[in-house]
């Protein structure tokens, strides 16, 4: 009699857990220093957890600045955290690619890890397929002290050559967001 | 009247509870055990031709089991709202010869190309697809219901390399 009632818990429960994780989100402990000082910032310490929201996932409505989960493309058993720099069609100055500029392809998106230097990106494995990113980290949960909020944020350094405005050098981060939905 | 009203609204509850239910189940099958297939094009003729309906699974492709000659449905690499379905003809470390020249496909990639070689957007213009794009691997053809069964296996021009 427990058992017929353990498994009616778990037919009905296993798939709408799952469903709930797979159009919601779920959170996942963050490994690595790549994405430092946004995430992990005390090496060794303690790892953060963060929110992956897979909400709008299906759409592949990624924006410039968003820091997303993918597949990694050397190894598809394993996923990524990264920062999207570049959408199909922008114009990249690479960091240590083997090409100086890249023009991103249709259907892809260059993601670099916010630590320069430490992290296995874009500048390594070229522009990665959309169909990759699974996930848009919203929330770092744990721990307690670092609940916030993860926000869209493109590095001035980093925008995208053919979105720098004329005046500054450095580039204009407002003219990326124009076309932002928040 | 308002214990009516309350026994309508458990029936109700009940009908919707029983939903979203049998939904998630339906959701998790069709994304995780296997789906119907609608192709379209003539990429991947004569083994599947426009219209027809193919079974796929999702299972072998998330533990990493494909193997050469498996026809999958990937994520298209250009558009990742839209799928591709070829044949897989090399996978990760394999030599491929592409024209005049010979790549060799990277770790955690597949080399896909269609059956039908003349008419295929296939590897052989976008070069290597990350695996992680496979999304599942067909098993059987189910309709028209007069070619129902097994795929066709590699075809010849294929030539193992």
């Amino acid at each position: 009699m427990v058992s017929v009632l353990m498994f009616r818990a778990l037919v009905v429960g296993v798939p709408l857990g799952v469903t709930f994780v797979d159009c919601f989100g779920y959170v996942a402990r963050v490994e690595g220093v790549s994405m430092q000082p946004a995430l992990n910032p005390d090496t060794g310490i303690t790892s953060d957890f963060v929110f992956l929201s897979r909400w709008r996932s299906r759409s592949f409505a990624y924006q410039r600045g968003d820091m997303v989960s993918l597949v990694s493309p050397k190894d598809p058993n394993q996923k990524i955290i990264k920062r999207i720099i570049a959408l199909e069609g922008d114009l990249v100055a690479t960091l240590g690619y083997k090409r100086r500029l890249v023009r991103v392809p249709e259907g892809h998106c260059w993601v670099e890890g916010d630590h320069t230097g430490h992290s296995l990106d874009s500048n390594f494995f070229g522009p990665v397929a959309l169909g990759l990113v699974t996930a848009r980290a919203e929330q770092i949960v744990w721990p307690p002290q670092r609940w916030q909020h993860l926000e869209r944020r493109l590095p001035e350094e980093r925008v995208p050559l053919n979105l720098r405005t004329a005046s500054t050098k450095s580039g204009s981060i407002a003219d990326v967001f124009d076309d932002s939905e928040e | 009247m308002t214990s009516r009203l309350y026994r309508h609204l458990g029936k109700w509850l009940g009908v919707a509870g029983y939903m979203v239910q049998y939904g998630c189940i339906a959701h998790c099958t069709l994304e995780f055990v296997g789906d119907f297939v609608v192709c379209k094009g003539p990429s991947m003729e004569p083994t599947i031709f426009s219209e027809d309906i193919i079974l796929t699974e999702h299972i072998t492709p998330r533990f990493n089991r494909i193997n050469r000659g498996d026809v999958i449905i990937a994520r298209s690499p250009s558009n990742p709202r839209h799928h591709i379905c070829k044949r897989v003809v090399a996978l990760g470390g394999d030599k491929v010869k592409n024209g005049f020249h010979t790549h060799i496909v990277p770790k955690g990639h597949v080399w896909l190309e269609g059956d039908n070689n003349h008419n295929s957007t296939d590897s052989r213009s976008f070069g290597s697809v990350p695996a992680g794009l496979i999304r599942g691997r067909a098993v059987c053809r189910v309709w028209p219901l007069s070619e129902l069964g097994a795929l066709a296996p590699t075809p010849s021009w294929h030539v193992p390399r």
